[in-house]
């Protein structure tokens, strides 16, 4: 026989984006985890380990500039003849600077008056799930609309167009995996997909152009240095990211924070009894069970990491998840323990591409996993564990049913 | 066995002082404590004053450093004057002494005056080192003066004029080396730096000095007279050219104690004038002279807010540790600086360098990064607006990565050569 | 309560200022300003900022121990 011999991490990895292990990748992340830095193939490592994690996040020789058809200036042109302009999320310094600094511009100032809002949206979604003993769908009555809700105001897409919305969310978000674990006929709809988001998005771009509006979009387009201001393609690809970023996630996020409360009936006990206590529950949700599992970059210049070089135009999956669990980092890593002291987790990545919306989705999971830890009486999981979404990278429950006696009104608004 | 209950003493009631007071309570220390401080105030935070303070955003009272109850006892507004080893006593100004098992050193620094005593008395003119001074400097930018001279364009030289931007007042600064802060970060970051203090109105004067303070009749500062012979209108002037380690009451102690500094090896212990470890004796924060086992080259002290927290923690664990577990303070020193609108960050110490090279960004863009050596090795980095890629840096320096290193991020400059740190003279 | 930020750590992911605006703010674009002493009525929304931070640079304490006036002199 003169087969290669596999690496030793292609077969965790393989199984890892097996949808099979999809409901607990943790066991095969500590597989992973075993050696800090590991090939899995001839130019692709994997690093495992919290420290080696977050300063590479931080390490200006990681370009996150990506080979896949879903990124970068040279991708090729679409379908639709224009060509993809890659997120910030895939650009390097300094374009990426440029584009990132006009989306904070527009999106902090939003962000820091939305926690009443949010808190208002959950305790609406709660009220019209109704007041008797039944089954709720975390996922469809909460998780999903109110990330979509909240995204759609900031970006002034009227609520009837939500669904349009949640729709293309759901089928881009595809394209954010390893484009490897992706079939043809996958790639081949991202496409089509991608083509119809343009379509969907120009006009409304066109719109806010002759008429600008309070939101977003209409800053983007109108507010700041003329000649750094987004073309129309720039934007275009921004308001996938937020798109994408702004909202699955934050769907995994409360998915995947509901389902840890309701594993563990002492930490939902404690949450309910104080709800001050949520802060500390999302961080550890975060760390525990992250919706962004891993992040990709490429090496523009030789890296010593773990004892091994990474060379020049290799890749590297940083491995969030594993690093979350990293025994050397987190004392007792595999328990879910919001009153851990010093939560570093990697959830929103680090360095200059840090998640834009890591605030926005803070506040929307406080206030989602303390309404319902306070509503609803005696909920329980239906099916342990619930059935997944097919993506890797972002993770969570594709539904997560809850039967419970009951859900209490909102109590008064507090000052 | 006796019921003695150890004693550890603290002389400095500083960031030093306080953060060793609070590790050695974090690392199970429950014998006694005592800290003595020279100032009458509780342990504040320093940065601020010459940034928030000085222009009005924070007041001198919101500075607090206190993070943790010591069950120590304080004695404030005293400060020590002498050492005495045989009998472990610290002698205070006050006449009393306090008996000691194991001390720690933690006097730190202070302004270098005026040197002519009869100009640096003149109404107006100021140093910046403690709270009392910055809230009268404060006081005296909050009346308007019509213009202020700053006498050196170090950190805080260059903290102090850009809060009197923001002010709006009129600002000379006057650098007796050839750029703001070449001392530390070398010419070409330095002249990156004196192109925004320009352009944000500063009138810098570099590769001058001042001549004289002039004052008029009634003892108030009128003018200064420059080294080139150019007279500048001023009604404030702040000194800020360096400082002066507060080690006078240790001299004739047998430590190895000079303006340099208190001698200590890396694990804060300090050594005596034969160069070996005296038992039970510690030195931390601006006053400690080390040498960092990350680093060739003299040893020197580190007067940055890092530091004193690193040794801190190195100290309070050697003093509960040893002599088992010995530890060195390996931790690769850092500072920032905040000054017109930009944020500095510096890993490593970049001035031990013998040559800069750009980075990333560039000198003329918002951001850059810069990255120092010394005989072909990684020393340093600093930062102008780029804080998030500072630890790739940092482990550059870490494993004493070869100079220049091979960055080629999408913002470095596609051609960059190191240049000598100084250009036109000598490492120092 | 004091807030103490390292600012070495600090790496201005700005997630304090998103939670305690009151507390903490952005000067120019990376240079992080904080009250050490907040306000009372601010300490919810300073705890939620320790814990958002990404570098954990936010140390939040409560001493109780008063720290006494200048000591009036003598033996000790």
């Amino acid at each position: 026989m003169t087969t290669t011999a596999p690496l030793p991490a292609a077969a965790a990895y393989g199984r890892l984006m097996d949808q099979a292990n999809r409901h607990d990748p943790y066991p095969l992340f500590a597989e992973l985890a075993a050696e800090p830095v590991q090939r899995l193939d001839a130019h692709t490592w994997l690093v495992a380990r919290h420290t080696d994690i977050a300063r590479l996040l931080r390490d200006p020789r990681l370009s996150a500039r990506d080979d896949a058809p879903h990124g970068g200036p040279d991708a090729p042109l679409g379908s639709d003849g224009l060509p993809f302009a890659g997120p910030f999320l895939s650009l390097d310094p300094p374009h990426h600077d440029t584009l990132r600094e006009q989306t904070m511009h527009q999106l902090v100032p939003r962000i820091l008056g939305m926690r009443p809002h949010i808190e208002a949206a959950v305790g609406q979604l709660l009220d019209a799930a109704g007041g008797g003993p039944g089954r709720l769908d975390i996922v469809e009555s909460v998780a999903y609309p109110l990330p979509v809700g909240v995204i759609c105001e900031l970006l002034g897409v009227p609520r009837e167009e939500e669904p349009v919305f949640h729709s293309f969310a759901t089928r881009l978000t595809r394209g954010l995996d390893p484009v490897e674990s992706l079939s043809a006929r996958q790639i081949a709809d991202l496409e089509v997909t991608r083509r119809d988001w343009r379509a969907y998005l120009l006009p409304m771009i066109a719109r806010r152009q002759a008429d600008p509006g309070a939101d977003l979009i209409s800053g983007l387009l109108t507010e700041g240095d003329p000649a750094h201001r987004m073309n129309t393609l720039e934007l275009g690809a921004t308001l996938g990211l937020l798109l994408i970023a702004g909202h699955e996630t934050t769907v995994n996020l409360v998915a995947n924070g509901t389902l840890a409360l309701l594993r563990h009936p002492d930490v939902l006990a404690r949450l309910r009894a104080d709800p001050g206590l949520a802060p500390a529950v999302v961080e550890e949700v975060l760390r525990f069970d992250p919706p962004v599992q891993m992040t990709g970059r490429h090496a523009t210049a030789p890296i010593q990491v773990g004892g091994q070089t990474v060379e020049p135009g290799d890749r590297v999956l940083l491995l969030l998840a594993a690093g979350n669990r990293d025994p050397l980092r987190f004392p007792d890593p595999d328990r879910f323990w919001p009153e851990r002291p010093d939560n570093a987790h990697l959830a929103f990545g680090g360095g200059v591409h840090y998640c834009v919306g890591a605030a926005l989705a803070r506040m929307e999971a406080q206030a989602a996993l303390s309404a319902i830890a306070t509503r609803l009486t005696a909920p329980r999981l239906v099916a342990d564990p619930p059935p997944y979404r097919p993506t890797m990278l972002l993770r969570g429950p594709r539904e997560l049913l809850v039967d419970h006696d009951g859900i209490t009104g909102r109590a008064p608004a507090s000052g | 066995m006796s019921a003695h209950r150890e004693r550890i003493v603290i002389v400095g009631a500083s960031l030093a002082g306080l953060r060793t007071a609070e590790s050695l309570r974090a690392g199970g220390f429950t014998g006694e404590l005592v800290l003595i401080g020279d100032e009458p105030h509780e342990p504040y935070d320093r940065p601020p004053l010459s940034k928030t303070v000085l222009s009005g955003r924070i007041g001198t009272g919101r500075l607090a450093l206190r993070t943790s109850d010591l069950a120590a006892r304080w004695l404030l507004g005293v400060a020590a004057t002498g050492l005495d080893r045989a009998g472990r006593l610290v002698r205070l100004a006050d006449g009393g002494s306090v008996g000691f098992d194991r001390l720690v050193i933690a006097t730190g620094v202070r302004a270098r005056p005026w040197p002519v005593a009869e100009q640096a008395a003149l109404n107006g003119v100021h140093v910046l080192r403690g709270r009392d001074d910055a809230d009268r400097l404060r006081a005296d930018l909050a009346a308007g003066p019509d213009r202020v001279l700053v006498v050196g364009a170090g950190f805080t030289g260059s903290e102090v004029a850009s809060s009197c931007r923001d002010l709006g007042l009129a600002v000379t600064l006057v650098h007796r080396g050839a750029a703001p802060m070449a001392g530390a970060l070398g010419t070409a970051v330095g002249s990156a730096i004196g192109v925004r203090q320009r352009a944000h109105g500063v009138d810098l004067r570099v590769g001058t000095t001042v001549a004289a303070l002039v004052g008029d009749r009634q003892g108030r500062l009128r003018q200064a007279r420059l080294s080139d012979g150019d007279v500048v209108d001023a009604d404030v002037a702040v000194v800020a050219s360096g400082s002066l380690r507060n080690v006078e009451w240790l001299h004739g102690s047998g430590l190895a104690v000079d303006a340099r500094g208190v001698h200590c090896d890396p694990a804060c212990r300090v050594l005596d004038t034969d160069g070996a470890v005296v038992d039970g004796l510690y030195a931390v924060g601006d006053v400690a002279r080390w040498r960092h086992p990350l680093f060739d080259g003299a040893p020197t002290a580190l007067e940055h807010w890092g530091n004193a927290v690193d040794q801190a923690e190195t100290a309070a664990h050697n003093l509960t540790r040893a002599p088992h577990g010995v530890r060195f303070n390996e931790a690769v020193p850092a500072f920032w600086s905040d000054q017109f609108g930009m944020n500095i960050k510096s890993v490593g110490l970049p001035h031990l360098a013998d040559h800069v090279v750009l980075a990333q960004g560039g000198f003329d863009r918002r951001s850059f990064v810069a990255v120092y050596g010394r005989d072909g090795v990684t020393v340093g980095a600093v930062s102008v607006d780029s804080p998030r890629v500072m630890d790739g840096y940092r482990a550059l320096i870490t494993e004493r990565a070869a100079f220049p290193p091979r960055i080629d991020a999408t913002d470095s400059p596609a051609f960059a050569t190191p240049s000598p740190i100084l250009e036109g003279a000598a490492r120092p | 309560m004091h807030v103490v930020i390292d600012l070495n750590r600090c790496q201005s992911y700005g997630q304090c200022v998103y939670a305690a605006p009151e507390v903490f703010r952005f000067r120019g674009g990376e240079s992080l300003e904080y009250d050490h002493v907040p306000d009372a009525r601010y300490e919810q929304a300073v705890e939620r900022a320790a814990l958002a931070c990404p570098v954990r640079a936010i140390t939040l304490g409560r001493p109780s121990e008063a720290v006494p006036a200048p000591a009036a002199g003598g033996v000790r």
